[in-house]
């Protein structure tokens, strides 16, 4: 089974929210929520200042703490590419997904039900890539299937530097930036 | 210097998380406070109080059914998606506290129902003639009664340990990451317990007795706060961070003098002071106790919100 993965060239993004606008068209995000967003990340100091510019949006956990603690079974890790959804119809709105998320990627959609992105499921089973990789206009962004070493993902990652979100909080998130 | 600026303003989610309102803490609240009553009134049980008074075995267990009701109504309130509710019972999630809580409760209800069989008061009596043959029938096998006082203590305990495992169970959310948490939140629902029914019964000695377990259960949550916080100050950089928030951050006045000064160690001095017949007993000391009680529900759930990974 494959193991859907994204890896996002920080070095190339210049984050001009091409992503974020293609989603919400995608995926139709009511207005004032968004499922990805821009981080500008600033560190170190005069006269040798970092900025980090990222596409952040859910990791897709190989150990979602979203779906372990979801009393219903309305979160869950999708037989395709092991990516981590919400079925609308279980949720209850509880918000437990929402504490348990240290990246803070899941908000409650206006109808009730937990909501978040979703790899653009519904293209990525029609052999397309999700809306925000498509429309990226420096190509710094990959998805493909990480567990396939001969993947575009794979040899990124095999080739270059990168890091994760939040490595400590145990999640094993699956979204790379190569550094 | 690092400066993280993003460009997501979600509701509820940003600029920091504040999902969970007052219906999480007074939930919480009322299950520890129920929780409390249960092993208190199972005690009785086993005593074999019910033999003099009626309060303890018929009274309280429906006091509790009462206010455990209004806790989970404030719960079914914070739900989003209210009327998909009954999702909880079409399934076991064996990963998820929630949903070992919600079958948990729906044992509960009926454990405390049959506690209110072992005794009917008199003005009760007739009114229901199902229930007095029922009452009948238990009075006939005394241990059976006793099993139902055994229940009740179990299950009791089991509802005020899971307030706390609930929360603990987000790993997302350093302050509440501490195996403490079931501990206190099990402690402060028993204080809690014990200082409402020291408030309302009319028994002497159940007064006398629930004052001085009171005072034993308060002097313990100190003890457990100390862990608590012990705990996360020498735990990573994050749980450090957190549990400041409680020393010496915002929520920091709110904790010491309302949770521990007069949650706690006032009410804890009046009581010593009762128990030893230096002064009267009075609604004081049990009234700060409850505030206290869901005061500190009040910090932990706000608090553990603020609180995050970076």
């Amino acid at each position: 089974m494959a193991r859907f993965g994204m890896v996002i060239d920080t070095v190339r993004c210049v984050g001009c929210m091409d992503c974020v606008v293609a989603c919400k068209t995608e995926n139709n995000v009511p207005e004032g929520f968004n499922r990805d967003w821009i981080a500008y990340d600033v560190s170190g100091s005069y006269p040798t200042p970092h900025m980090e510019i990222r596409s952040e949006r859910c990791n897709h956990c190989d150990n979602p703490p979203c779906v372990s603690c979801c009393p219903t079974g309305a979160s869950h890790v999708h037989d395709v590419g092991g990516v981590v959804l919400v079925d609308h119809d279980k949720c209850i709105g509880c918000k437990g997904c929402i504490a348990a998320c240290p990246y803070g990627a899941r908000f409650i959609h206006p109808d009730g039900y937990a909501d978040k992105c979703t790899f653009c499921i519904h293209r990525v089973e029609q052999g397309q890539d999700p809306a925000c990789v498509a429309v990226c206009p420096t190509h710094c962004m990959h998805f493909g299937d990480l567990d396939d070493p001969n993947s575009e993902v794979s040899q990124l990652l095999a080739s270059r530097k990168h890091h994760v979100l939040m490595p400590d909080a145990g999640t094993k998130p699956r979204i790379f930036y190569l550094t | 210097m690092q400066e993280l600026t993003i460009t997501r303003h979600n509701e509820l989610i940003d600029p920091l998380l504040h999902i969970w309102s007052w219906q999480i803490p007074v939930y919480l609240f009322l299950g520890g406070l129920v929780a409390g009553i249960m092993i208190i009134s199972g005690y009785f049980v086993l005593q074999g109080r019910y033999k003099n008074t009626t309060f303890s075995t018929f009274y309280l267990p429906h006091i509790a059914l009462v206010l455990l009701s209004f806790g989970m109504f404030a719960l079914f309130l914070d739900l989003e998606h209210k009327l998909y509710f009954w999702r909880l019972f079409m399934t076991f999630q064996i990963s998820a506290p929630m949903s070992w809580g919600s079958w948990l409760l729906m044992i509960v209800f009926p454990a405390l129902w049959v506690n209110t069989l072992i005794r009917i008061p008199e003005p009760f009596q007739g009114k229901i003639p199902l229930f007095d043959r029922w009452s009948a029938a238990l009075n006939e096998h005394p241990n059976v009664i006793k099993n139902i006082g055994i229940l009740n203590m179990l299950l009791g305990t089991l509802l005020g340990m899971y307030t706390g495992v609930l929360l603990s169970s987000f790993g997302a959310r350093p302050l509440w990451n501490s195996a403490m948490l079931w501990m206190l939140f099990l402690v402060s629902g028993l204080s809690a317990a014990a200082a409402f029914v020291h408030l309302i019964t009319t028994d002497d000695y159940e007064r006398e007795l629930l004052a001085k377990a009171d005072n034993a259960f308060l002097t313990l949550e100190l003890f457990v706060f100390g862990g608590f916080i012990s705990g996360l100050l020498t735990n990573s950089r994050v749980h450090h961070e957190a549990v400041r928030l409680l020393l010496d951050g915002p929520y920091a006045p709110v904790f010491w003098v309302l949770v521990i000064g007069l949650g706690i160690v006032v009410p804890l001095v009046v009581q010593v002071l009762a128990v030893n017949h230096k002064v009267k007993h009075t609604p004081v000391a049990p009234i700060l106790v409850l505030l206290g009680g869901l005061t500190l529900r009040f910090v932990i759930v706000y608090a553990g919100q603020f609180s995050h990974w970076t």
